[in-house]
């Protein structure tokens, strides 16, 4: 018998991606929780009381005991509260969405991220990094393990590596605004662009997702912020 | 196509890698028989690695019935699913299990390095056509790559982080016979195989493990009296010598 969840509080940041793969979790198991934000240029006591590993969010707390790191979390809501499962029930499956949840965070976050960390002449590189590793995602939505899966990579329902991926794939929409540069042509990445506009319209995440004209005020902001950085340091 | 039966288990690995070894470890602690490749790193790949790991191209890739599962932690997790009856590697409860899999993530960061931050030696110019070399240097030298590559400054500071890393590990274990307690499990799994690395890194940057972290050293111990742990390790010297093969090859000296 599951667990109540009225002892759950998140703490997270309003613009980071790693919190909102929590809330839309917690949103799908429809489980209620306290949520706190974070100022993580000035971090609470609580965060550095409960992350002190890492000091960042999000930081997901049941009957006061920290669960750490977005996709560990997800595990933890998952086994907790099996209902409306995230994780595929077969271990092979299971093996696919982890190994693709750790490509995300090891290689197509980080390619995505250095586009908008990029000095102006960068950014050609940065960009054919980033295509580089949609050019996988791609491939494997095509020829691979999830081709012909229905919808979304979890099936006809989100699963974990939909919201690992689909939590952070709006930025790229961002990037290509802020950094006037085309990262998701539709013609070049036709399954990843529309699995990507199915995920955008569920429900769930269109709650979660911060509207996009806050989005690009807030990455506008960090440019600059990183643009005048690097002139000062020149 | 790789010459494999579409049945059975098949571990593509490389014999001094602390991430293959992992995989062996799991495979015995749930007496799984499984055919052993070894791909040689310091050399081409094989066709069958490049097909089964298309993504990182690196070892080690368990391949079970044909289908391959590829990353260490992701392996040994679809090893203890895969094979549930016996020698369970997570526990039961799922908060224990959020802290196994905070802990071996945990190894992992502060092993793998983020390319940027990993070397001065544009190891990918070097040895282009070894790119699994290049990944496996990667893999294996984060702080211990620069305790044996830097002189100096440089290497002291490398040192001191290399030290908090091992205290924040010790700290974990405290009086616990395993990192989950009793029963010998993921977080284990996961950090065994860098304990023989720990001589090459003591050496080549002057500073005792044991001084820093007597617990720790003490469970190395006590985890090398496992079968699969004795059999699955490397012996410290031949690390050595081959941290001294890496270092020639890419003339660290």
């Amino acid at each position: 018998m599951a667990p109540p969840s009225d002892d759950l509080k998140l703490l997270g940041s309003w613009a980071s991606s790693y919190t909102h793969r929590v809330q839309l979790a917690l949103k799908l198991k429809g489980l209620a929780f306290e949520y706190a934000e974070e100022d993580l240029a000035d971090k609470s006591p609580s965060l550095l009381l409960y992350n002190p590993v890492y000091e960042k969010v999000p930081v997901l707390l049941h009957r006061g005991r920290p669960v750490l790191e977005s996709v560990i979390i997800l595990h933890y809501l998952d086994e907790t509260w099996p209902e409306v499962p995230l994780m595929p029930a077969d271990p092979y499956d299971r093996a696919l969405a982890r190994f693709w949840c750790h490509f995300v965070d090891d290689k197509l976050g980080p390619a995505v991220g250095a586009v908008f960390a990029s000095p102006s002449d960068g950014q050609a590189a940065a960009v054919e990094q980033v295509h580089e590793n949609l050019r996988l995602v791609e491939r494997e939505l095509r020829e691979g393990a999830f081709a012909g899966r229905r919808r979304f990579f979890g099936g006809d329902k989100i699963g974990v590596l939909d919201i690992v991926l689909g939590c952070g794939s709006y930025w790229l929409a961002v990037f290509e605004e802020v950094m006037e540069v085309k990262l998701v042509d539709p013609e070049a990445f036709p399954l990843f662009h529309s699995w990507l506009r199915d995920f955008e319209e569920q429900e769930e995440v269109k709650a979660i997702i911060p509207a996009i004209d806050r989005l690009l005020e807030y990455a506008r902001g960090v440019r600059q912020m990183m643009l005048g950085l690097s002139t000062r340091q020149q | 196509m790789g010459e494999v039966d579409t049945k059975g288990v098949v571990l593509l690995d490389f014999w001094v890698s602390a991430f293959g070894q992992r995989c062996r470890i799991a495979l015995a602690e749930k007496g799984v028989e499984y055919e052993y490749r070894e791909e040689n790193v310091l050399a081409d790949k094989s066709p069958l690695l490049l097909e089964s790991n298309p993504v990182y191209k690196k070892i080690p890739v368990l391949i079970h019935d044909g289908n391959p599962v590829c990353e260490s932690l992701v392996i040994v997790q679809y090893i203890d699913e895969a094979w549930p009856h016996r020698a369970p590697l997570l526990p039961a409860d799922p908060y224990a299990r959020a802290q196994a899999r905070f802990w071996a993530d945990f190894i992992d960061k502060k092993v793998r390095p983020p390319y940027a931050d990993a070397s001065h030696i544009d190891y990918s110019a070097v040895c282009s056509q070894h790119s699994l070399m290049v990944s496996f240097m990667y893999q294996f030298y984060e702080c211990g790559t620069r305790l044996w590559k830097l002189k100096g400054e440089e290497q002291a500071a490398a040192k001191k982080v290399f030290i908090r890393i091992l205290m924040r590990l010790e700290g974990e274990l405290g009086d616990k016979k395993y990192f989950g307690g009793d029963a010998f499990g993921f977080v284990d799994v996961a950090l065994v195989p860098f304990v023989p690395w720990f001589y090459t890194y003591e050496t080549c940057a002057g500073f005792s493990v044991e001084e820093v972290a007597p617990k720790l050293v003490a469970w190395g111990k006590r985890c090398m009296e496992r079968e699969s742990v004795a059999n699955a390790l490397s012996d410290p010297h031949k690390v050595y010598e081959f941290a001294g093969v890496l270092k020639k090859r890419f003339g660290v000296e």
